[in-house]
């Protein structure tokens, strides 16, 4: 899955002259607007996402309040933030693009998504998971244990919609984009699923924080 | 987000092969879907008790439906006849690698906690159908859509 750039017809990785009279692509004119060449994983952030996880594992082995806080904090701030953006901010902005602009945005952010979102996920998860163990907060002997169980299951609601629902169609856009001839209905559609199970996440990220922070300030 | 029919310019929306095969595939998605939400609920429950005696026996039932809908999945993949089989195997061999990294993190939380033997048998047991399901969804939701040809 890494690398897989492949040149295609309608892929306009440097612009060539437009020929006297020719429409510039995608401006109306016949056809698939220019498809910019890309990566489905971009392979320079691997060794982010890889150092990202080394970080998670010492936090966790090494039992440091202040690393899994940070793990946990950090990640959840940051996949919160993002969903609410894309659902809430970019989805809106990019129905009102041109198709050839969304075609560019989409070649150019659904990669990074790719990796950024998991990352965040495990970041969250599993610093939260320990963290909990660590101050004792996941005994069911804990007063707030009930609210702690509510948020497992909105975490629970959240992975299922998230891993079957938004990361399949954000792979398949990318594939899709990768076609000689991509099909735009199909893209659009396939984007829609993505901003709005990310919007819903987003939304249900909302509760998560809610009850996390009634818990840290108990 | 409004659709993106609307605004398509010309030949870039019309129906393809991909679009007139869909209808001989098995319902794969909904089953890997409910395998997910097996494997959650099953996790959400043993999490719950964490610090008694806890009761297994629901979450080893949600485990076996989850064993069965992920050897089903299997097979009804397996049956597909006309299908982009390079793209699915590329797909589902990186999927595999990344889910496994993924689970392994928890799997070494798991012991790395001393979590009683009968609960880790469950939680690996969890993990590893978990990293085969997630993957056979994005590799299927992906090879669905290319030509038969695509590598």
């Amino acid at each position: 899955m890494t690398d897989t750039a492949v040149d295609t017809p309608v892929q306009a990785d440097a612009p060539s002259a437009p020929e006297p009279g020719a429409e510039p692509p995608g401006a109306g004119g016949h056809g698939p607007p220019p498809v910019p060449n890309f990566n489905i994983v971009p392979v320079r952030g691997l060794p982010i996402v890889a150092a990202v996880l080394i970080g998670l594992v010492v936090a966790i082995a090494s039992n440091n309040l202040w690393a899994l806080t940070f793990f946990h904090v950090a990640g959840g701030g940051l996949w919160t933030s993002l969903d609410l953006f894309l659902g809430l901010v970019l989805g809106p902005i990019m129905g009102a693009m041109s198709v050839p602009a969304r075609v560019e945005f989409t070649t150019r952010f659904m990669p990074k998504m790719l990796l950024i979102m998991p990352t965040l996920v495990a970041m969250t998860l599993g610093a939260g998971f320990q963290l909990a163990r660590h101050l004792g907060n996941l005994d069911v002997a804990y007063p707030h244990h009930g609210w702690l169980v509510a948020s497992y299951i909105i975490v629970g609601v959240m992975a299922v919609i998230a891993l079957g629902l938004l990361e399949p169609a954000n792979l398949a856009v990318l594939f899709e984009l990768k076609k000689p001839k991509p099909n735009g209905e199909r893209i659009g559609r396939l984007m829609k699923v993505f901003i709005y199970t990310a919007g819903i996440t987003g939304l249900m990220q909302i509760a998560t924080i809610l009850i996390m922070t009634f818990l840290a300030s108990r | 987000m409004s659709t993106a029919t609307d605004t398509l310019p010309p030949g870039f929306g019309e129906p393809d092969a991909e679009d007139l095969r869909q209808a001989d595939l098995p319902p794969v998605m909904p089953i890997a879907i409910a395998t997910l939400i097996a494997v959650v609920a099953s996790g959400i429950i043993i999490a719950a008790q964490y610090g008694r005696a806890a009761n297994l026996t629901v979450p080893r039932v949600l485990l076996g439906v989850a064993l069965l809908l992920v050897l089903f999945n299997a097979v009804q993949i397996w049956r597909i006849k006309q299908f982009a089989w390079p793209v699915f195997y590329r797909v589902l061999g990186w999927a595999l690698l990344a889910y496994a990294v993924i689970a392994g993190i928890l799997v070494f939380v798991f012991v790395y906690d001393h979590t009683p033997a009968r609960m880790l048998v469950l939680f690996v047991g969890m993990l590893v159908l978990f990293a085969i399901d997630v993957p056979l969804m994005l590799s299927y939701s992906v090879a669905r859509w290319q030509p038969l040809d695509a590598r």
